[in-house]
């Protein structure tokens, strides 16, 4: 058993427990209100049926979002590393960065006027 | 098991003017996505247009700038040094050397003439050749309703910008992953413009998802390969592979010719080289014609610059392993695409296999391992890239009921009734051919000369079999001339629809060009012969 990672294994059983917990008290201490959107098969409101309203098409709303999802998800994901090391990279790290955030805001403000964001 | 000290970091040097060019098209592209989202719909198509043709002139300019200084050329645009602990190893992502420079230069000002064929609207609304609905027939109820809606074509331009952008690291680029990078923003726009036709949808919409599935293929061939290169060299930059295999043979041996082949498998489907080019003559004559032309002249210049540094930079010294691989696939390249041109109906699938077979002879001028041969391959991207963006200019011209006729029993008889049209066409058909006089001759006698010169026995071989193939092609540009000039045209004639002065234009200067380059190619043939040298 090597040293540096018996954190790593502390934080996967950390994970599990959190779940297992949460998943746990709120079958016990939650309040039980069925009504029928709540016992429909998908609960984000989409009917489970054969043909979607209004002549097969489904709605690309969805698929709208997620993409929007990426935008902000990419973004995230520099930026941890970047907050971490934060320190030793400095100023040049920092208008890199601020660059970076920008070039993403340019999609945002795309997405925004364009009417990416309206759902209807 | 010890933890591994993480290698200190040490801040990139860039030298912001050396990339100037890059950030010039990178930030039009932006800038083109601002204007999409804050300009007023009417004025769209004109700033969109202007600022492209801005953007790409003053890269161009920027090229120049950059390679007119000699501290310059030959630099390490963007460097990066490690240290773990004992050593300090220093690497470089962009190479700003002859080849990179003289590509980027050419695939801008050919992005002009593209940019400019992409933007004719035959006094419509949009661009004539993009639909901004793509369920909608052309001049339909749907297709008005998609317009009130705020549907608009404009968006074609930012995202040209961004695949000129990928294309100009493409060639420039010095290591594996910003190579697959370059590969995915030069890809991934060409793959939306080339499903959005307005006419023929499905066609262009099937054409689109071929090019994507097969070209996703092709990137995880050529990220496989990287990854068994770097598994090889334990380096994915261009300099510390060469020195890998140069210094004999490591553990991870049997990783070198997998990791080569898969690599180059990526980059050959990018030039449509035979196995890999079933999707070109879908795609070709799918998508937009304007688009066609577009990626027929700047993604093969991209391509062949990036093939260029990893023959010539990278797997340099592992040569012997994976040159016999490319003879097989420059030979079929080139026999299938002359011999399939024979038998084909439509004008953009004939211009399509022409453009394999091109790609084949070109192959031959890389094979050269020479820097004559380097000097050729530039030329001939160059010469081949501006006579296609005119041709098939010329080819979204020719139309019918309002779409454009591309069966080639519709351009009988076209010399007689549009005898300048079909005469710079012939012209252009002339070049591809490789008759003295044009572009195409200088071009195909430079590589062929290089391959003979220095290839040794199969230089001598590819050289023949590409003199060969040559002449089984102008059979084919033969034809299509006498269609047009020698045969009567059918009752339900087509018609050369009258452009507009920017198609006029890219359509004029990419047949003088070709002329130009054919009489006087001396100093564009110096230009490229200094540009031959690889940075290190």
């Amino acid at each position: 058993m090597s040293e540096p990672y018996v954190p790593i294994l502390f934080m996967l059983g950390l994970g599990f427990a959190f779940a297992a917990l949460s998943v746990f008290t709120s079958l016990v201490v939650g309040p039980k209100r069925y009504n029928r959107a709540k016992l429909e098969a998908y609960e984000c409101g989409i009917q489970p049926s054969p043909q979607a309203a209004g002549g097969g098409r489904i709605p690309i709303k969805y698929y709208l979002t997620a993409m929007l999802f990426i935008v902000f998800d990419i973004e995230s994901v520099f930026l941890y590393p970047f907050a971490v090391a934060f320190n030793k990279l400095g100023l040049f790290a920092l208008v890199e960065m601020v660059l970076f955030i920008l070039t993403v805001f340019v999609a945002y403000a795309y997405v925004w006027r364009r009417g990416g964001l309206d759902w209807d | 098991m010890t933890a591994v000290a993480p290698a200190a970091f040490q801040q990139s040097n860039v030298d912001y003017v050396a990339i100037l060019p890059m950030l010039i098209v990178a930030s039009a592209a932006l800038v083109g996505v601002l204007v999409e989202a804050f300009a007023p719909r009417r004025r769209r198509h004109v700033i969109q247009v202007s600022l492209a043709v801005v953007g790409l002139l003053a890269a161009f300019a920027a090229v120049v700038w950059v390679a007119v200084d000699p501290n310059k050329v030959g630099h390490k645009g963007l460097t990066m040094g490690f240290t773990d602990g004992t050593t300090n190893h220093s690497v470089f992502a962009l190479a700003i050397d002859g080849p990179a420079l003289f590509m980027q230069g050419s695939i801008v000002l050919m992005g002009v003439l593209g940019i400019l064929t992409m933007a004719e609207r035959f006094g419509g609304v949009g661009p004539d050749a993009f639909t901004p609905s793509g369920a909608s027939t052309p001049g339909s109820a749907s297709e008005s309703a998609a317009a009130r809606a705020g549907a608009l074509t404009s968006e074609v331009f930012p995202l040209t910008m961004f695949a000129i952008f990928g294309m100009m690291i493409f060639p420039t680029t010095n290591d594996l992953i910003g190579m697959f990078v370059a590969l995915e923003v030069l890809s991934l726009p060409l793959y939306i413009l080339s499903g959005l036709a307005r006419r023929r949808r499905l066609l262009s919409q099937e054409a689109s998802l071929k090019y994507f599935l097969l070209g996703a293929f092709s990137s995880a061939f050529f990220l496989f390969g990287t990854a068994l290169l770097y598994g090889y060299a334990g380096s994915v930059y261009f300099g510390d592979l060469s020195k890998a295999v140069a210094t004999g043979p490591l553990a991870m041996n049997g990783l070198l010719l997998p990791g080569a082949f898969l690599v180059f498998v990526g980059l050959l489907f990018k030039v449509g080289a035979v196995p890999f080019h079933a999707w070109t003559p879908d795609v070709y004559q799918g998508a937009p014609t304007p688009v066609t032309g577009f990626m027929a002249a700047c993604t093969k210049a991209a391509a062949f610059g990036a093939i260029l540094r990893l023959a010539y930079v990278g797997l340099d010294t592992a040569r012997w392993e994976w040159t016999n691989a490319v003879v097989i696939v420059a030979i079929l390249t080139m026999v299938v695409g002359s011999v399939l041109s024979v038998t084909q109906t439509d004008m953009k699938r004939l211009l399509a296999y022409s453009s394999i077979a091109h790609a084949g002879f070109i192959l031959v001028g890389v094979l050269a391992f020479d820097r004559k041969g380097v000097g050729a391959v530039l030329f001939y991207l160059v010469a081949y890239g501006f006579s296609t963006i005119a041709a098939f200019g010329i080819v979204s011209l020719v139309r019918q009921n309002g779409g454009e006729a591309t069966h080639l029993s519709q351009w009988a008889g076209l010399g007689k009734r549009y005898p300048l049209t079909a005469g710079a066409f012939a012209f252009l058909m002339l070049a591809f051919a490789g008759i003295p006089l044009t572009s195409g001759f200088v071009s195909k006698f430079g590589v062929f000369s290089a391959a003979i010169g220095t290839g040794g026995a199969t230089g001598t071989t590819l050289a023949v079999i590409g003199v060969v193939c040559s002449a089984i092609t102008v059979f084919v540009y033969a034809r299509v001339i006498v269609l047009m000039f020698f045969s009567d045209a059918p009752d339900d004639a087509v018609e050369v629809v009258t452009p507009s002065m920017a198609t006029t234009f890219s359509i004029a200067i990419g047949t003088l060009i070709t002329l130009a380059l054919g009489v006087l190619p001396s100093s564009l043939l110096d230009l490229a012969d200094r540009a031959s040298q690889f940075v290190r």
